[in-house]
């Protein structure tokens, strides 16, 4: 054990200051240190990404970085993904698609949902089921995220289409 | 309202577990909170000379060291809770922490308590213990030899119970004109719930009451075990088990964890708190299958089958888990005759001791066992005497009229329409057209597999009865409270703990539909033995055929009162009065009626009830069901093997099953893909490997291989509905079809792709290693 050490870090939208170990995973950190116990953990050895959060924008491993490598930086955990009222497409196509059954690794495959979407927008079941190389669920069989993913991948992309509309002001001339 | 029962419904647990509030042991956070960790035995079998914990006490932010000699006298003997009848069972002392021996490589030496996770995990490196080690044995048919080591001194010969039953002589052996011989071995699995294991302890020493938070699929069986360990009165015990991320069986056991966890919180007078790592559970949480099977099957040349009998000896590991002696004996034998009319039957089971992990329940449990063999010993037989596996099949299910139907174990399934689920599966993945396609391909030197099973499945367990003579040592009933709230909203209660399988939603759905309210009215509370009056738990797929027919039976006993109290309302007699969705009206005149909120309210105000009818709306029922439930289907699969690289592709994979009626087919079919999954885990990629010395090789997710989304296409999955004749919903359980069936029709895939190399069978898991050595020596032979 060594000296504790002055992080901040935006979690979530929201600034905060910790004082931490250097040998404290970014995990623990968020889950015992800040309450926020969306994030699980379920191995030590970075294969079953249920701890994947956005680590500056990109889908990571919260059991394989430190706290201390987030200093100064962005996390988005599941609480920040969306909140019921104001679903993520992604969160949406889970409960919409049965993506989920005990819902252990869910956040941790939703974030890698996220990071594959921002990558791939289009991504074909084959690219998805690819895009899930770094996530092991043993409920759902997967062929139900498959489907959550390209719910969400359709949703994100109307989306996008109907803002594009708007933004070019045809909207509502037809 | 009406007709919610069969429709898809969006899961009602999701918003929760979608948001990040969820509750899994892990997450409870309580102030004052200290952690726990295990210093586990390294070696598989040694005895303990010294256990030196004075650095370990002063390392900082130790609060206490505990040995398995500290708690002599303190904590019981973690319990064996299931003891076959006749079978000479030795339940040999575990002890939550090992006092003089220990007997697998994870068994627990001692626990430090600490400030923080990371404090108790530094001091747990400082004990130091000294072992004398032993040699240890980790196959089971090697622990029965005469010079095997010994793990347990009242446990000669490491047998630890002898089992048999049924009626195959070695007449009707003899006698038969085909007899096909096959060993098996059904490997170690590890079931790898995605949520480790975790134990929270709080004791209040005011009230003298001890609230555990626990990953279990039976919080009212792990209440009534602590209890009796820890000496505790059961009422000042509350177990809570809200969110239980997956379970497959390996949550049932009591474990010595567990156990230290609530002594820890009691002894220390501060909340406790231990997580297993991955590392751990697969060391420490109880693993699945490890059986080997030889297996005689008689049948007559024209593809009657007449007999099947089993050699079973199955590896326990170093202690017996909870449930586990019911597996290879009761859960296994019982279903070995599967979906066919085979008249002799007979199992002869060993239960082993081993320097390994405990085994124990794992989806499915005993049963993907049994139909595993049968299936493929049906494949070997219909391949012995020239016929097509599928014709084989059909000309000995069960036919639909045969139902009741007594088999050669003493079972009688209470229903089923084998040849229609059977013809479905056929017809969707086209199977005569295949059997050309794989002619041609054949021709073309590419290897074509197709693999068939038609199962029945023994679950929803089950009648106490026959529990308490099975050697199960508790009952198998189930309990459920339906509350109408003033306002019309209902709570229910149920007994069974759903950890995964969506039964808030589903039994909302039951209850709906009953009670004529709407699902978003309706509440569903498990997984809390202060709020629930008792519960069995949720495995061996009983929580619908069981759980939900509490509900069901509870439900009318709300209508019953509330018609009383209708018929006083509306000013006639209670026979005049019918109760049709949601509201209770009078027979003739429709017009006249009370809605069932009405009629709640005034059964809360009182004011004017009936003569003899006490106020409020609730109902509880306690149901044991008459029979288990017997789910029956096909699956068929179609692979490809590239003969160059042994690699294993699935092409098609459809599946029909029959649960009996489907409350919510979504969630139906997501138990089946689930369930298909695990069982291809098994076919073709997923082993425990244990060295000589009795190190588990595969030991993280690194060296153990859990299917990825990338390995599958698309299943096929359809349903066929014959209602369970012997309980008021009709319905049977769908959690462990898929695991049971996938298996065997994997298998018999990959064996039928390399028929042309004259390979009759291959131990799983088929990796491509094992495929292509098997076409290689298949080649040299020829």
């Amino acid at each position: 054990m060594s000296e504790k050490q002055q992080i901040r870090i935006t979690v979530n939208g929201i600034e905060k200051q910790l004082e931490v170990e250097p040998r404290l995973l970014l995990v623990h950190a968020l889950r015992d240190e800040l309450g926020l116990t969306g994030t699980h953990i379920g191995c030590d050895t970075s294969q079953c990404g249920a701890c994947t959060v956005l680590l500056g924008g990109e889908a990571v491993k919260s059991c394989t970085v430190l706290a201390v490598q987030a200093d100064g930086m962005g996390v988005t955990t599941v609480e920040g993904l969306g909140q019921m009222g104001n679903l993520h497409p992604v969160q949406e196509g889970f409960w919409e698609k049965h993506g989920l059954q005990c819902g252990y690794c869910t956040p941790g495959v939703m974030m890698t949902a996220v990071g594959l979407l921002q990558q791939n927008p289009n991504p074909t079941e084959e690219e998805i089921r690819e895009g899930l190389e770094g996530v092991i669920c043993r409920c759902t069989g997967y062929q139900n995220i498959v489907r959550a993913v390209q719910y969400a991948a359709d949703r994100m992309n109307s989306a996008n289409s109907e803002a594009e509309v708007a933004a070019s002001g045809s909207g509502d001339q037809k | 309202m009406a007709n919610v029962f069969g429709t898809t419904v969006k899961r009602r647990e999701d918003p929760r577990l979608i948001t990040g509030n969820g509750q899994y042991a892990d997450d409870v956070q309580l102030q004052g909170m200290l952690y726990a960790s295990i210093l586990r035995s390294p070696h598989a079998h040694a005895k303990i000379v010294s256990i030196d914990t004075a650095k370990a006490k002063q390392s900082p932010g130790v609060v206490a060291v505990f040995t398995g000699q500290d708690l002599l006298g303190k904590v019981g003997l973690i319990p064996t809770a299931w003891l076959p009848p006749e079978s000479d069972i030795k339940t040999t002392a575990h002890h939550a922490l090992a006092v003089d021996k220990v007997r697998y490589v994870g068994d627990g030496v001692a626990m430090v308590v600490a400030e923080s996770r990371y404090a108790a995990r530094d001091a747990v490196d400082l004990i130091e213990v000294k072992y004398e080690v032993l040699p240890a044995v980790v196959d089971q048919e090697a622990a029965m030899q005469a010079q095997a080591p010994v793990l347990h001194d009242d446990a000669p010969g490491n047998v630890a119970f002898h089992w048999q039953a049924g009626n195959a002589a070695d007449e009707v052996f003899e006698q038969a004109e085909v007899v096909v011989r096959q060993r098996f071995r059904q490997q170690r699995l590890i079931p790898n719930a995605m949520e480790p294991r975790s134990a929270v302890g709080q004791y209040n020493a005011g009230t003298g009451e001890l609230t555990m938070w626990l990953t279990s699929q039976n919080p009212h069986i792990h209440r009534f075990l602590l209890s009796g360990i820890l000496g505790m009165a059961e009422h000042k015990i509350r177990v809570l088990s809200v969110d239980v991320g997956g379970g497959f069986g390996s949550k049932i056991a009591c474990y010595p964890d567990e156990v230290l966890v609530g002594y820890a919180a009691k002894t220390l007078g501060r909340p406790v708190k231990w997580t297993e790592d991955r590392r751990e559970n697969f060391l420490i949480t109880t693993h699945g299958r490890d059986m080997t099977l030889d297996v005689e099957f008689a049948g007559k040349k024209d593809g009657t089958f007449t007999a099947i009998r089993v050699k079973n000896v199955a590896n326990m590991g170093a202690y017996l888990s909870t449930a586990a002696p019911g597996v290879p004996t009761i859960l296994f034998g019982l279903i070995v005759p599967g979906a066919y009319k085979i008249p002799y039957a007979g199992v002869d089971v060993y239960g082993v001791f081993t320097n390994t992990t405990p085994t124990d329940a794992y989806r499915g449990a005993g049963r993907p066992e049994a139909t595993y063999l049968l299936e493929r010993m049906v494949d070997l037989f219909a391949r012995e005497i020239g016929m097509d596996p599928v014709e084989a099949r059909k000309k000995n299910l069960i036919q639909n009229h045969e139902f009741p139907y007594n088999t050669a174990m003493g079972l009688e399934y209470d229903s089923g329409n084998y040849e229609l689920a059977l013809g479905k599966a056929l017809d969707m993945v086209g199977y005569d057209q295949l059997r050309e396609e794989q002619a041609k391909l054949r021709s073309q030197g590419r290897l074509l597999g197709i693999g068939v099973t038609t199962y029945v499945e023994i679950c929803g367990l089950g009648p106490s009865q026959v529990a308490g003579a099975v050697g199960f040592q508790g009952g198998l009933w189930e309990s459920a409270t339906v509350r109408v709230h003033p306002t019309g909203k209902v709570t229910v209660f149920t007994g069974a703990s759903p950890h995964g399988q969506g039964e808030e939603t589903t039994f909302a759905q039951i209850v709906a539909e009953r009670l004529g309210v709407a699902v978003d009215d309706i509440e569903v509370v498990h997984g809390d033995t202060d709020r629930i009056a008792m519960g069995w738990g949720t495995y061996g797929s009983r929580t619908t055929p069981v759980g939900g027919n509490a509900i069901a039976i509870a439900v009318d006993k709300v209508i019953e009162k509330a018609k009383k109290i209708a018929a006083h309302m509306l000013e006639v007699a209670e026979e005049d009065v019918e109760f049709q969705d949601g509201s209770f009206q009078v027979k003739g005149a429709p017009s006249r009626k009370a809605s069932i909120q009405e009629v709640t309210l005034q059964a809360y105000l009182a004011w004017n009830l009936p003569a003899g009818v006490e106020p409020a709306l609730e109902g509880t029922a306690f149901y044991d069901p008459a029979n288990f439930v017997y789910p029956f289907g096909t699956h068929i699969c179609v692979v490809e093997i590239d003969k160059d690289t042994g690699e294993t592709k699935i092409l098609r994979y459809v599946a029909v099953d029959d649960c009996g009626r489907v409350i919510n087919p979504m969630i139906a079919e997501g138990q089946v893909h689930g369930g298909i999954v695990q069982g291809i885990g098994q076919a073709l990629w997923e082993g425990a490997v244990y060295d000589d010395q009795g190190q588990l090789v595969t030991g993280t997710f690194m060296d153990y291989a859990m299917p990825k989304a990338r390995f599958f296409n698309n299943f096929e999955t359809a349903f066929t509905e014959t209602p369970a004749p012997r309980n008021p919903l009709g319905v049977k359980g769908i959690g462990e079809t898929g695991t049971i069936a996938s298996t065997p029709t994997v298998v018999n895939a990959v064996i039928d792709a390399l028929s042309p190399y004259q390979i009759k069978d291959l131990d799983m898991p088929m990796t491509p290693e094992r495929v292509w050595q098997a076409i290689h020596k298949g080649r040299d032979a020829q």
